[in-house]
């Protein structure tokens, strides 16, 4: 009861903390359409692109590209922004578990807004293929909620070593290689319309690998926060 | 620790490589289409991944034997475990390239199996760089520890499961029959698990060393 009410408590903390600056979440806004305004503009330099027929799979894999690095940049910031006093002073009000959840839980809140919101500025810039689409927007919830698990833990982890942007690209991209490869052809199921059913083991493993970062996540992390 | 400077494990480990390298390449093995003669591989290639995953494990149970303590030698015995490891990685993706250019075609095809590999050799070579960027030792430690075992399950999740699940070219994968379905393999047995325990010691016996040379040079660096 203890850890669901200080969870609860930091959370409110970090969306009050964010709505009140809007850092993270604008700065990453911005990011994102302006990777697709490039995007954009970079493709229309090739007349007939719309119209070929590798359009459906560059339309694809370029939207989670930029959701990859949309990510990496968004999370990166929510244990950077953590000032040594104040991780002393969690320390005398909070337990590890409930600071490492209520980081996954505002990650997976604000990747989920941002992919969301993502998608419907990449879908007004290149037209969409998508057949079915509630399972595509299904699959992007999923993606968001994978990325942000695995880049909270390595987050903490890079935050403790010297805090660079290399380590942090280093240490997650081979974490997020296979959770990135699962998604894409569960995606391009979704826009080809195939039959629901064969995606069900993708959803499964993408699951089950997030299970299995939140468990070692907790385990870890009590060992990580404190110097 | 008094394990690591017994010597009967020594022997044993020479014995049985020596067994498994006369035994592999001398007794009748089952001649299957495309594998032929090639089939040999296994008591070469699995016994690198056998022995890499054994120096992983002890390298997980030392990182965890060293957040609980942390005593220096503990960290030391983990580095020197996932560096014998990515050896024995090494091996093991080099002998199954060499195998899948005789029957695949190619070095690198791009099988899923392949790729999995590749990528997890990167997680632990990420654990090394990380290792690197830190210059305060208990620090490194410490999070070096934490990245280990947060990387060990991903590794078995890369290697071990994901491949499985697509359509990977490689035995016992995607459908393939593994080396327990084949009609002779009661003979191959005797050579194989002999092979796991022979290169698995081989592989402790060298993080061993190497974890004996890290506890003479910290003795020579201490400051008395």
């Amino acid at each position: 009861m203890d850890l669901l009410n200080q969870t609860k408590h930091l959370l409110k903390k970090e969306i009050i903390l964010e709505w009140r600056s809007k850092y993270a979440f604008n700065g990453v806004l911005l990011y994102v359409v302006s990777t697709v305004f490039v995007c954009y503009m970079a493709f229309n330099l090739n007349p007939g692109f719309r119209e070929s027929q590798g359009y459906p799979i560059v339309w694809n894999i370029l939207f989670w590209i930029i959701i990859l690095f949309a990510a990496v940049n968004a999370i990166a910031k929510s244990f950077l922004q953590e000032s040594k006093g104040r991780l002393l002073y969690y320390y005398t009000i909070a337990g590890p578990h409930a600071i490492i959840l209520s980081k996954i839980i505002y990650n997976i809140l604000l990747m989920a807004l941002l992919s969301v919101l993502a998608l419907i500025i990449y879908s007004l810039f290149f037209k969409n293929p998508t057949d079915d689409n509630l399972y595509y927007f299904l699959s992007v919830l999923l993606g968001s909620i994978s990325f942000s698990t695995v880049f909270t833990m390595i987050s903490a982890i890079a935050s403790k070593a010297g805090n660079n942007g290399t380590l942090m690209a280093i240490l997650s991209f081979p974490v997020i290689i296979p959770v990135i490869l699962v998604l894409i052809k569960m995606s391009k199921r979704a826009i080809d319309g195939l039959d629901r059913s064969f995606s069900y083991q993708d959803i499964g493993v993408l699951l089950a690998i997030n299970l299995i970062v939140i468990v070692t996540s907790l385990l870890l992390f009590p060992f990580l926060w404190r110097d | 620790m008094q394990f690591i400077y017994k010597s009967w494990w020594k022997i044993l480990a020479v014995t049985l490589v020596f067994y498994t390298m006369i035994a592999g390449f001398l007794l009748p093995v089952p001649t299957l289409p495309i594998l032929h003669e090639t089939i040999r591989n296994l008591y070469f290639h699995v016994p690198m991944w056998v022995g890499m995953l054994t120096v992983f494990v002890i390298s997980v149970y030392y990182s965890i034997k060293y957040l609980n303590t942390g005593k220096e030698e503990y960290d030391l015995a983990a580095v020197e475990c996932v560096n014998t490891g990515l050896l024995f990685f090494a091996l093991g993706l080099i002998t199954g390239m060499m195998w899948a250019k005789y029957t695949w075609g190619e070095y690198w095809s791009g099988d899923p199996k392949q790729n999995s590999a590749a990528i997890a050799f990167l997680l632990y070579c990420a654990y090394l760089v990380l290792r690197n960027s830190m210059d305060e030792e208990q620090k490194r430690a410490k999070i070096s520890a934490i990245y280990n075992i947060f990387a060990f399950p991903i590794m078995l999740v890369l290697i071990f499961i994901l491949p499985r699940l697509t359509d990977s070219l490689h035995p016992g994968n995607g459908g393939n029959p593994a080396f327990g379905k084949y009609d002779l393999a009661t003979s191959m047995r005797v050579v194989l698990y002999p092979a796991f325990i022979g290169w698995s010691l081989m592989a402790i016996w060298i993080a061993t060393i190497r974890y004996r040379i890290r506890l003479i040079e910290n003795k020579k660096n201490a400051i008395n």
